[in-house]
């Protein structure tokens, strides 16, 4: 371990030394990797140029015992109630099979639907809740009231308004309404119209998209892409025409599930590794080409890593460097899912190839989406020539899928310049800068008042961690009292213990926004007891001494 | 003022409860029962506790001072 008070990198580290110390006689990571060990050379040091800290925290035990605890009461209650309804002494709300399917197997008794009827059906108030403005960094939401405990709601006719939005994927600010910011897309709407009526290989093709796929391989710095209505179809509708059977997948653990939909499609073998974990990336790697396919030991056509940039339940950055550095090494391609990270991180918004300071040759195919940082809907695939060459012809989505709208289009498109510089501002640049200090501010301040939050000090998105099952509803429905919209997951997006509040900082947060909602989650973190971290100033105050210097990238 | 901040406390003490037992998200009938169950089987503890206890305790106290000599009935001193 590196000299407590050495210079690392270049930045002087009192703060992330302290947490380092302690963690050395404690608490264990998720993947077997302690943060913190990439400094100064030791193993891949020089692989990194910046330091990598990720944090995930293990609660302390009495809080497993506790959240187990809550499940086993939830479950008692549920197998109570499912009795109930059995022998007819409630109203039957739910799908329940019919009378002559008595006898065949059975559709609703497996855990999913149990949870979902008996526990997700108590807080379904807080999801799904509809929202009648722009979602911009403050939104109007619609009150809605249920009278039989969730089952059915109705629309009281008043609208919440103002509410502070931490739930949408606005990371650049660009969901907004300003006439002189839409002044393109009206221009564009009004000559084009809305509706496109084709598939791109047929009538589908427009100037405009012409125009976006140069602009987009400009931006990434590649030789081509090409653009696609919808960012999931863009995952699922062209693995399958990169794959087939007689190729190797090897997916992260925690991948979306357009990317496994994407995957079971195509027909090819999929080999799952340990979320972020490059030891065992490398272990499936190292069997694959020993081994060959399972029976006939040929060798793979094809091996493809398929990762994403920033996943959005845990806020971690993949380990790009390591992965292509093992991609390299034993041949494999490279498959990268930008969807959260592309306008979000990096000095001017590149991506996670700009992050790491890496040339985007070494990723084989640059897949991204408008949805969340360019306010816009639909996805792109970027790479070399003959990649999106092949794709145009091949993919199911050209084929068959209708073509991105021009308004959506020119809403990219102008939004894209804004970020290169080219319309002669630098409102790109600002917004990028304001979304990376917003981001340090929040995960800082987050820390400090004892919180533990998951992911890499440089993602937008911030998991929080909630773990009991009854402080999820709790803590959604007092924070929309307070005004502010989170979003909270939980079982099955998620593991059924590490239930969460997923903050999504935007460039467009004021820092009284965000002083609001740090106000409000410090009293509720008091009154519902959220602050479980061991490595907090409150918990540890003398180790925490004022001379510490700021991260300024 | 210490009353209310003790009642305060107590009321918050009450909602970690609910919290943890999900009691918070259950129908009023629902935790009219659990509340029910689990006073019941409280007041049955402690009432076994009440009973058995003392016996228990008084037992173990005298096994221990036989086990570290035989003198509970022979403590008299003689004075010369």
């Amino acid at each position: 371990m590196a000299n407590p008070s050495a210079v690392c990198n270049g930045h002087l580290h009192h703060h992330h030394q302290k947490q380092n110390n302690l963690l050395k006689s404690g608490i264990y990571k998720k993947n077997g990797i302690t943060k913190g060990m990439k400094k100064n050379g030791i193993s891949n040091g020089t692989v990194y140029k910046k330091t990598f800290i990720e944090h995930f925290e293990q609660a302390p035990m009495y809080v497993a015992v506790l959240t187990f605890v809550g499940f086993g009461v939830g479950t008692v209650f549920g197998y109570l109630r499912d009795f109930m309804r059995t022998w007819g002494l409630e109203k039957r709300n739910v799908a329940t099979e019919r009378e002559q399917q008595k006898d065949f197997v059975p559709l609703y008794q497996d855990f999913e639907n149990f949870y979902t009827r008996n526990l997700y059906m108590r807080i379904r108030d807080n999801w799904n809740r509809p929202i009648c403005s722009v979602p911009g960094p403050q939104f109007d939401l619609m009150e809605r009231i249920t009278d039989d405990y969730n089952w059915t709601f109705r629309f009281t006719g008043r609208t919440i308004k103002n509410v502070i939005n931490m739930g949408s994927y606005n990371y650049l600010g660009f969901a907004e309404t300003d006439v002189n910011a839409l002044k393109t897309v009206t221009i564009e709407l009004q000559k084009y119209g809305t509706g496109i009526c084709s598939t791109r290989q047929e009538m589908g093709t427009l100037d405009k998209h012409v125009e976006l796929e140069k602009l987009v391989a400009k931006f990434l710095g590649v030789e081509d892409a090409m653009v696609f209505g919808m960012g999931f179809a863009t995952n699922s509708m062209n693995i399958p025409a990169l794959v087939g059977k007689g190729c190797l997948i090897l997916s992260d653990e925690l991948n979306h599930t357009s990317l496994v939909l994407g995957a079971r499609l195509s027909g090819a073998t999929i080999r799952i590794f340990k979320h972020n974990n490059m030891q065992s990336l490398e272990n499936l790697l190292r069997d694959a080409i020993v081994y060959g396919q399972p029976r006939s030991h040929r060798a793979w056509r094809k091996i493809i890593i398929l990762v994403e940039g920033i996943y959005s339940m845990e806020g971690s950055i993949v380990r790009l460097p390591e992965i292509v550095s093992l991609k390299k090494k034993y041949k494999a391609y490279l498959y990268l899912d930008e969807a959260h990270s592309i306008g979000a991180v990096g000095a001017t918004g590149r991506g996670v190839v700009e992050y790491f300071g890496m040339s985007p040759d070494d990723v084989d195919v640059l897949m991204g989406t408008f949805t969340k940082s360019f306010g816009a809907a639909g996805g792109y695939i970027a790479g070399k020539k003959d990649l999106v060459d092949f794709l145009r012809t091949h993919s199911h989505s050209a084929v068959y899928a209708t073509s991105m709208c021009p308004p959506v289009a020119e809403q990219i498109i102008r939004a894209m310049k804004c970020l290169m510089g080219l319309d002669g501002t630098t409102q790109g640049l600002q917004r990028v800068r304001q979304l990376g200090k917003n981001t340090r501010y929040f995960r800082r301040k987050l820390h400090e008042m004892g919180f533990i939050i998951y992911g890499n000090d440089d993602s937008p998105v911030v998991p929080l961690l909630l773990y009991m099952p009854g402080k999820i509803g709790a803590f959604a429905r007092r924070m929309l009292e307070k005004n502010i919209g989170v979003v909270v997951v939980g079982f099955p997006a998620t593991p059924i213990t590490e239930s969460r509040a997923r903050f999504c900082v935007s460039a467009a947060h004021t820092r009284e926004m965000l002083d609001t909602v740090l106000n409000a989650l410090d009293e509720l973190g008091d009154f519902l007891h959220l602050k479980y971290s061991r490595y907090s100033k409150s918990s540890h105050p003398e180790l925490y001494e004022e001379t510490r210097l700021e991260l300024e990238d | 003022m210490d009353i209310k901040s003790m009642k305060n406390y107590l009321y918050w003490l009450y909602c970690q409860f609910e919290l943890i037992t999900c009691s918070y998200l259950m129908e009023p009938w629902e935790k009219l029962l659990f509340y029910t169950f689990n006073i019941t089987m409280l007041v049955m503890v402690l009432y076994a506790g009440y009973i058995f206890v003392p016996v228990h305790l008084s037992m173990a106290f005298q096994f221990f001072l036989h086990l570290f000599g035989n003198q509970h009935e022979n403590t008299v001193s003689i004075v010369k």
